[in-house]
């Protein structure tokens, strides 16, 4: 296992090395080192010196993936590329560029409320959807199953936009049951999390009771479900013993991949619902061309990616001992 | 199933005891003399020798005390003193430095002295950077790692102190402009006035490079050990600014916070590797001696302003204009501000829970956004502007009034088609001018709140001309009383006589095409974009339009390579040269990267600027603004555009609340009754309950059912018609 591990984490240095030149070209085909220089000092009165100014304090005056003034190996390292990027292999994120403020710790101030979020969304949510997939696989064909299925494909319908405007205004407007954005720190969190995890559990409701049902509804039919009916298991025993748990390697697929992520938060939810985790964070960087931080958050999110589908594979050889790692 | 009951009656119970359940704010600050507002970008700056943004501002106001300030009620915009004890009067100087006796044309002045005496008395807020120890050292300087490393935030410097405010402090404050890690927006400006500025910042940026190369890592600049030659103390109260030339908006900058005092103390404890890096800056922590002070800094969500223990003390104004005391803003007159002890600003993104906040009464003041216009405000049958009838029941206020700006749509005047000085161009641009129809923009895509702009000033401007002397006859006729855009035909007639006939050049026969370069975002662009088509249409002009993103369009303006573009400016100052300077040809965008964005000369124009600039508000200086106008509006370098209107609304609870869109440092003059609003939330709040129960139910209904079921399928034997049918 060790060594697969090893071979995995050595695979994930080129991926992150492909990750951070796309979208180290990406951010420089739409801005150049001026378009950010002016943005960072302002649209009034910004004059030719002081961008050249900006530029060369941040080193952003140098050529962006080759030097040609240069030589050697200078011809490489002497490039914005190369002085912006190493670092992240460290940990090292740098100064955001719109306020100077060290990303580092921004990032481990604002994963606090992502996660705050995102958990009990993720965790609320996955017993949630599994438990009504597993009805409506335990009520198939019926008239139960079937309007689940409708209420899920109605779900599915519905922009993730219109649950969150939809959820302010009944819940916080109309009905006055919880405050309508904002966020606060310690035990007082709770009454800012009601509604933004109310919105995203009913957000993910369709598409995962959905898929989740199409999972139980494969294994129903196996054999092995037969016989343990035959044997005169319960249907609930035959569910969450049987069908459950051999449903589990479909589910952990998309499951345990996105259990890193959940640090990075929301984007849209966080701006709607003013949480200051790391989503809003992404937005607002992007939105003030701050370079240092998209990429910070870029690598972060491909890192966190790839330990996603490592937990993944390591999660297959716990739920089902037949899996090997070769 | 058998405490149902019991919940559904201790439920209510507990909401009626705990308050709203919506409220955003602690319990205990409920009836607190807090005002509650929001910020929609969170600022980068609140370094006076930075910030310039109006996101910025609406804290940097409150904290610092730049030496003059504009009065609260009084329009047009008067400066009054701030931290100076009145407002300065320049003495001119000759090329000898003699002074320019009274009689003698102050236009001829080489030099301007402008000597500031500032009020004695005046403390800083508490701060860390002046606490000493008992031999009268700095507490905090310097810093240990070791001991910098268990602090966080400033507060957790627990030590603080103050000191009076001195001359000095705005001396460091205006080297301060020069500082090489700085990037003062205003230095290049400065440089053109302020005598020895522009050598003085070629000077500390060797002293800095030089220090560095020493090894020293952002090290503190002592600027008290560099003197600036254009800038003197004379004693503790008193400095002298030197200008070159004559400069007479130099006043308006005197009322903002660049040049407001920054003790060196703060500056030293701030370049403390230590401190920096623990990201506790004069960016991030300002230390004012204003009304109020910045207590908690965290943008991501939260800003809170608390009333200064130190303030020095003004009163609310006792004079004001028109209805002012009618409507109840000389009530307060002569008493002491600031009225209110904190103000916390939450971070709201989305204008929708903003608005819904608002109504709910957990924001005291709020503008009013396109989706939200219709809920709030009613167009009477005369075109009068009221508030909705939701909005009286609540008893909302509602405050209009013109802003200082205006939104042009310009003509690259180096555009071979659009541009040049010939007749022929300037009919094309009158043409369009005609063609474009801003008072069905205005009503279209602003729910009318603006007015189709004559000229380039903005009403409140000096300069500005109402009624039928101020109407730009190239475009209008003045018919009853109101100025109406001239019909179409004669826009027609014009393109006629620039060669384009029916919209066909006469050289080539080909239809004319025109490039609009233009920032599009979303679908509301779409619309505003497929209208300017429209309007162009009218004179079979084929408009093309080019949508991209701001960067690209700054640049294509900066190079020369738009043709036509839409474009604005805020005021930084009520003088009309902040608006004229905009036309004038030295500011030409291509040629110097100034903010003449049109590439628009016109030596007559320009000579008459150069004269208007330095002038006094008169007759004279009006004279010379009506022909300045004159020229640009047969000119036509711009379409003019619109100047828009704010509307704001502000619960019954919070008063003296004035439109002001010149000033920052209102807060200090707004009142609130904690107690009414305190009532009202609770009213406008209430729980509503019956959607948990019927929740509640669904529940119940979809499970016990199906409970049954199960129950019955475990204990059923096994017939054939109770088998479990295959999954379909």
């Amino acid at each position: 296992m060790l060594r697969y591990l090893v071979r995995r984490v050595l695979y994930a240095i080129p991926i992150l090395i492909g990750v951070n030149v796309l979208t180290f070209a990406l951010f420089f085909v739409v801005n150049t080192p001026d378009d950010m220089a002016r943005m960072q000092l302002g649209v009034k009165r910004v004059t030719p010196e002081a961008i050249e100014r900006w530029k060369q304090e941040r080193g952003y005056d140098k050529p962006l993936l080759v030097n040609a003034a240069a030589t050697g190996a200078a011809r490489i390292t002497d490039t914005i590329f190369w002085n912006n990027s190493l670092r992240l292999f460290a940990f090292d994120f740098g100064k955001a560029e719109s306020d100077g403020r060290d990303i580092g710790h921004e990032i481990a101030t604002r994963m606090g409320p992502s996660l705050a979020i995102a958990l009990p969304v993720f965790l609320v949510g996955l017993a949630a959807y599994v438990t009504f997939a597993l009805l409506m696989a335990l009520f198939r064909a019926t008239y139960l199953d079937f309007s689940g299925v409708v209420l899920c494909v109605a779900a599915m319908s519905i922009s993730g936009m219109f649950y969150i405007i939809g959820g302010q205004f009944l819940v916080s407007k109309l009905w006055n049951l919880a405050p309508i954005s904002g966020f606060a720190g310690g035990l007082s969190a709770w009454r800012f999390m009601v509604l933004p995890v109310a919105v995203g559990l009913v957000a993910g409701f369709g598409e995962s009771s959905r898929w989740y049902r199409t999972i139980f509804l494969e294994e129903i039919n196996r054999d092995y479900v037969r016989t343990a009916r035959a044997k005169g298991l319960s249907e609930g025993r035959v569910l969450v013993h049987h069908v459950l748990r051999n449903a589990l390697i479909p589910i952990l697929t998309g499951v345990v991949v996105v259990i890193p992520s959940l640090f990075l938060g929301s984007l849209v939810m966080e701006s709607f619902f003013g949480i200051p985790g790391l989503g809003s964070y992404t937005i607002d960087a992007i939105n003030s061309q701050d370079f240092a931080v998209v990429r910070s958050m870029v690598f972060l999110g491909s890192l966190l990616y790839i330990v996603g589908l490592i937990l993944t594979d390591i999660s297959y050889t716990i739920v089902d001992p037949r899996i090997r790692f070769e | 199933m058998s405490r149902l009951p019991y919940w559904i009656a201790v439920v209510p119970l507990l909401a009626a005891c705990s308050g709203a359940w919506n409220d955003p704010y602690p319990a205990s600050d409920r009836q607190s003399n807090t005002l509650y507002s929001a910020f929609i970008e969170r600022p980068k700056h609140l370094d006076p020798v930075q910030s310039y943004s109006s996101n910025e501002i609406t804290f940097t106001a409150q904290i610092y005390t730049p030496p003059l300030q504009y009065h609260y009620l009084k329009r047009p915009f008067v400066l009054i003193p701030h931290a100076a004890v009145e407002v300065p009067t320049p003495v001119f100087l000759d090329a000898q430095g003699r002074e320019l006796r009274n009689g003698a044309d102050s236009a001829q002045a080489a030099f301007s002295v402008y000597e500031i005496r500032i009020r004695p008395g005046m403390r800083y807020q508490p701060h860390p950077a002046f606490a000493t120890r008992p031999d009268g050292t700095p507490r905090y300087v310097p810093i240990g790692d070791r001991e910098a490393g268990g602090i966080h935030e400033l507060r957790d410097l627990t030590e603080t102190g103050t000191r009076e405010v001195k001359a000095e402090d705005f001396v460091y404050q205006i080297k301060r402009l020069a500082h090489p890690r700085l990037h003062s927006p205003i230095f290049g400006l400065m440089t053109e006035y302020i005598v020895g500025l522009k050598e003085y910042g070629e000077r500390l940026k060797g002293v800095s490079d030089a220090m560095v190369k020493q090894g020293r890592k952002d090290p503190w600049l002592d600027l008290r050990e560099h003197p600036l030659e254009g800038v003197e103390v004379v004693d503790d109260y008193t400095y002298r600014v030197r200008l070159k030339g004559k400069y007479p908006q130099f006043v308006y900058w005197l009322a903002m916070p660049f040049f407001a005092p920054i003790p060196f103390e703060a500056d030293r404890f701030y370049s403390q590797p230590a401190i920096a890096a623990k990201n506790i800056t004069l960016d991030w922590y300002p230390v004012g001696a204003g009304p109020y002070m910045l207590t908690v800094n965290n943008p991501n969500r939260r800003m809170v302003l608390e009333r200064n223990p130190n303030y020095f003390g003004e009163t609310y104004p006792a004079e004001g204009e028109g209805d002012d005391a009618a409507n109840g803003l000389l009530e307060d007159a002569g008493k002491p501000i600031p009225f209110i002890d904190r103000a916390v600003f939450s971070l709201e993104k989305e204008t929708i829970p903003y608005w819904n906040k608002f109504l709910q009464g957990y924001y005291d003041a709020s503008g009013i956004s396109s989706d939200a216009f219709d809920q709030a405000i009613q167009m009477g049958s005369g075109g009068e502007v009221t508030l909705t009838d939701e909005m009286r029941e609540k008893g909302i206020q509602l405050k209009t009034a013109v802003a200082p700006s205006t939104f042009y749509m310009g003509f690259n005047l180096l555009d071979p088609v659009v541009g040049g000085e010939t007749v022929e161009a300037r009919k094309l641009r009158q043409a369009i001018s005609i063609a474009v129809d801003y008072e069905e923009y205005i009503s279209i895509f602003a729910n009318g709140r603006g007015i189709a702009a004559q000229g380039p000033l903005p009403p409140g401007i000096f300069g500005y001309r109402d009624g039928e002397a101020g109407i730009n006859r190239y475009v209008y006729d003045w018919v009853g009383g109101e100025p109406r855009r001239k019909p179409i035909e004669v826009a027609h007639k014009l393109m006629e006589e620039a060669g384009y006939p029916n919209g066909l050049d006469r050289k080539t026969g080909a239809p004319l095409v025109l490039n609009l370069d233009a920032t599009a975002r979303g679908p509301d662009d779409k619309a505003r974009l497929d209208w300017m088509r429209k309007q162009f249409a009218k004179l079979n002009v084929n408009l093309v339009v080019r949508a991209t993103d701001y960067n690209r369009f700054q640049e294509k303006v900066r190079k020369g390579n738009a043709q036509i573009f839409q474009w604005g400016w805020n005021a930084d100052y009520p003088d009309p040269e902040n608006f004229l300077f905009l036309l004038h040809g030295a500011q030409g965008k291509v040629k110097s990267q100034g903010e003449n964005a049109s590439n628009w000369v016109n030596a007559d124009f320009d000579r008459l600027f150069e004269r208007m600039k330095n002038m006094d508000n008169g007759a004279e200086r009006q004279q010379i603004i009506d022909q300045m106008t004159e020229i640009a509006r047969r000119e036509a370098p711009w379409l003019w555009g619109l100047h828009p209107k704010e509307y704001g609304l502000a619960h019954a609870w919070v008063k003296n609340r004035k439109p002001n869109q010149i000033a920052n440092n209102l807060l200090k003059y707004q009142r609130i009754d904690a107690v009414r609003r305190a009532t009202l939330r609770e009213q406008w709040n209430r729980p509503v309950l019956w959607p948990l129960g019927l929740f509640v139910l669904v529940v119940v209904a979809f499970t016990v059912p199906a409970v049954l079921v199960i129950r019955r399928r475990e204990r059923g034997t096994a017939r054939a018609d109770a088998l479990v049918p295959a999954a379909r």
